[in-house]
């Protein structure tokens, strides 16, 4: 309570002296401020690095990519790492073998600045695998497209003239099958037309069969890998009943072995 | 060579069978050279169950005794309107009540069918019935020609079977066979023919009656099979067949339908196989020995290997004389194009028989051993073949067929009078059944191709 008593006294006395004070005499002008300070030789400029990019920053083993730079207020510059000391402003073909980040120098009175870009390097994609062999042809397709029927006269087994020149080649394409397919087994069949009997044609057909079997043993083509069937008129080719049909019923044909 | 006449050639086989049945018969046959005999075979009627059975009877019989070749039908329009079922119904006329005019008639009697129009020799009568769940033919043959009734029957006898279709046929057959019999002839009922049909796709063997009735498959190997062959005996079936990627021959039991061993040797063909008479040996043709078929003999099973032939020429086809079991006819292309020879079975003494003209394959024996059957192409283009009967001592030949496509692989029936062939005279290769000189020509078959037929009794 006491303490109360004595603040309100202060602050009463303190309204007192303001009160009094304004009522003195004016005060003097403050002192102008100090001129401006005098203006310092300017220090000299700090390099700057405007553009230092690699163009494409990105890059397969092998192609190159282009540093491009522009660099002012310095006196030497430099990129690393492997190009040194470059003019101001330039480009410079690189080819990194490996991401690598240049990083240019630029140095001058007014300082150092540095600015760097990397050339990512790629594992180019692998290449293509090597172009397939062309397929290997069946031995059923090469006895197609390489072996020719060999044709005969009605009730006849013998190579007739005009024949021979087929079997003939029949003979070296043979010979160059079975040593691509050096197991294979050809099966020579003999056919005839429809106008002898069932019965004898068998047996002709047979011996078509074997005589152009021996013409092929005699050009070289392995015995081993010859077998005969008579297919008599069991199988014809056509069943027309004209010349044209029957002759080319009365062939060898030459087939995959069984 | 001079051309016999068929119907002839037919006649006169019947007449020599006719007189030798004749001595252990009770009665005479005599069929006059040149003539058959007449025959009519009105309907039969059913009593009660066997009712609708008649008309199988009806026709079988009818079938069976106009295919014999054996009668000349006698029109159905001729018969008399009374139609005696049987003996009882016969009644004899009355004497003439004065001479010179004619007897009285009383009933049905046998004259209706030997006099005009009908002018029959023989007459079948009968009728069925059931018993005991049963099919009962009664049938009577009586030559018409005869006065009395008793000279007349000829004979009456009881057929029994099934109460259907199958037994009404069967009765019916048992009848004619009978009858047949009487005149020396074997029936043809019960026989079988074999062929080759290619209607499931792939040549297989099949079977069927010698009416065509009842065909069967018998192989399914969905290969090539063909050139069927019956034993002697009926029970084994020999063929040639691709089922194993070369031509060889098969065995196959006909009582089980399964496959038989049979060797075969090492050769690109073993083909054409055929039985000896007895049954003991099959011969066939094989490239065995080389490039050319040869001929060879062996034992059912194929061992015991023996060459027959030795040509530089195809020989196929061989077929054993029935009668000697020692000689061969065969085919060869020892002269050039394939003809027909014969030698003996050792291989000695080969003669050719066809004239050279043309092609002569596939013969047949005669039951007799003194005819075959062949195909030729004699006065037609290469494949047109016609069915040719040659006797092989005299070499006269008849021609049967006349360029009605190709007709090929006759063979003889087990009577010896009939020859079943193939022909594609209607499109496609078919079966057809013949008499040997020529007439009543009857298809079979009808489902895509069929032939090779064999007639096995």
């Amino acid at each position: 309570m006491r303490k109360r008593k004595i603040t309100a006294v202060v602050v009463l006395a303190f309204s007192l002296v303001m009160v009094s004070a304004g009522c003195r005499k004016k005060p003097p002008a403050p002192p102008p401020p100090p001129p401006p300070a005098e203006p310092k030789p300017a220090p000299p400029a700090k390099p700057s690095i405007s553009t230092f990019v690699a163009e494409p920053s990105t890059i397969q083993r092998g192609q190159s990519s282009t540093l491009r730079w522009s660099v002012s207020n310095a006196t030497e510059v430099s990129i690393e790492p492997g190009i040194g000391s470059v003019q101001p402003s330039g480009n410079r073909q690189v080819f990194p073998s490996s991401t690598t980040t240049y990083r240019l120098t630029a140095k001058g009175p007014g300082g150092a600045d540095s600015a760097s870009a990397t050339v990512t390097v790629s594992q180019p994609p692998p290449p293509p695998p090597p172009a397939a062999p062309p397929p290997k042809k069946s031995l059923m397709q090469r006895l197609e497209e390489e072996v020719r029927d060999a044709y005969f006269d009605y009730d006849k087994y013998d190579i007739r003239d005009d024949q021979r020149s087929v079997l003939t080649n029949n003979a070296s394409a043979l010979r160059a099958i079975l040593n691509d397919f050096s197991g294979a087994v050809i099966t020579v069949e003999g056919h005839c037309d429809e106008r002898g009997s069932a019965e004898y044609n068998l047996g002709l057909g047979d011996r078509r069969a074997t005589a152009a079997k021996e013409f092929l043993v005699q050009l070289g083509v392995p015995e081993s890998q010859l077998r005969t069937i008579s297919y008599g008129k069991e199988r014809p080719q056509c069943t027309e009943s004209n010349e044209s049909c029957w002759q080319r019923n009365r062939r060898a044909h030459f087939s995959a072995g069984q | 060579m001079n051309k016999t006449n068929p119907i002839i050639y037919v006649v006169v086989l019947g007449a020599a069978a006719g007189l030798l049945h004749a001595q252990q018969s009770d009665i005479t046959i005599k069929l006059t050279q040149g003539e058959r005999a007449a025959i009519a075979v009105p309907d039969m009627r059913g009593a009660g169950a066997s009712a609708p059975l008649g008309r199988f009877v009806n026709e079988t019989l009818f079938s069976d005794l106009q295919e014999s070749g054996l009668f000349r039908m006698v029109p159905k329009s001729m018969y008399p309107v009374e139609v005696p079922q049987r003996p009882q119904d016969f009644v004899a006329p009355q004497p003439a009540p004065r001479a010179g005019a004619p007897p009285i008639r009383k009933g049905p009697w046998l004259t209706d069918w030997s006099g005009p129009p009908a002018n029959a020799n023989y007459l079948t009568i009968g009728y069925a019935a059931e018993q005991g769940g049963r099919l009962v033919l009664f049938g009577w043959l009586y030559n018409v020609n005869q006065t009395d009734l008793a000279n007349a029957q000829v004979f009456g006898k009881l057929y029994f079977g099934d109460l259907d279709e199958g037994g009404a046929r069967k009765v019916a057959h048992d009848f004619a066979a009978d009858i047949l019999g009487q005149f020396g002839f074997k029936s043809l009922a019960g026989t079988k023919v074999y062929f080759v049909s290619d209607r499931t796709g792939a040549k297989e063997i099949w079977e069927m009656n010698h009416d065509g009735n009842s065909q069967r498959q018998l192989t399914r190997y969905g290969s090539t099979s063909t050139f069927p062959a019956v034993s002697p005996d009926g029970t084994k079936l020999l063929f040639t067949t691709y089922a194993s990627g070369y031509p060889m021959i098969y065995l196959h039991s006909l009582e089980t339908g399964r496959r038989l061993p049979f060797y075969n040797q090492r050769a690109s063909m073993n083909a054409t196989a055929e039985y000896t008479p007895d049954g003991q040996t099959v011969l066939f043709s094989s490239t065995a020995a080389g490039p050319f078929a040869q001929l060879y003999a062996c034992k059912p099973d194929g061992t015991e290997l023996r060459r027959l032939t030795h040509s530089n020429a195809i020989d196929v086809e061989p077929t054993v004389n029935p009668r000697t079991g020692s000689d061969i006819v065969f085919v060869s292309g020892r002269s050039g194009l394939p003809q027909i020879y014969r030698m003996n079975i050792d291989g000695a003494d080969v003669v050719r028989l066809s004239s050279g003209e043309g092609e002569a394959v596939n013969p047949s024996w005669h039951p007799d051993g003194q005819h075959i059957a062949f195909s030729w192409t004699k006065g037609y283009d290469p494949g047109n073949y016609n069915v040719f009967v040659m006797d092989v001592t005299t070499r006269e030949y008849v021609q049967l067929t006349h360029g009605a496509g190709r007709n090929e692989n006759p063979c003889w029936a087990p009577d010896g009078r009939h020859i079943v062939f193939s022909s594609n005279r209607s499109g496609s290769t078919q079966i057809y059944t013949m008499l040997a000189d020529g007439t009543q020509v009857k298809p079979l078959t009808t489902q895509r191709n069929n032939e090779k037929p064999v007639w096995s009794r």
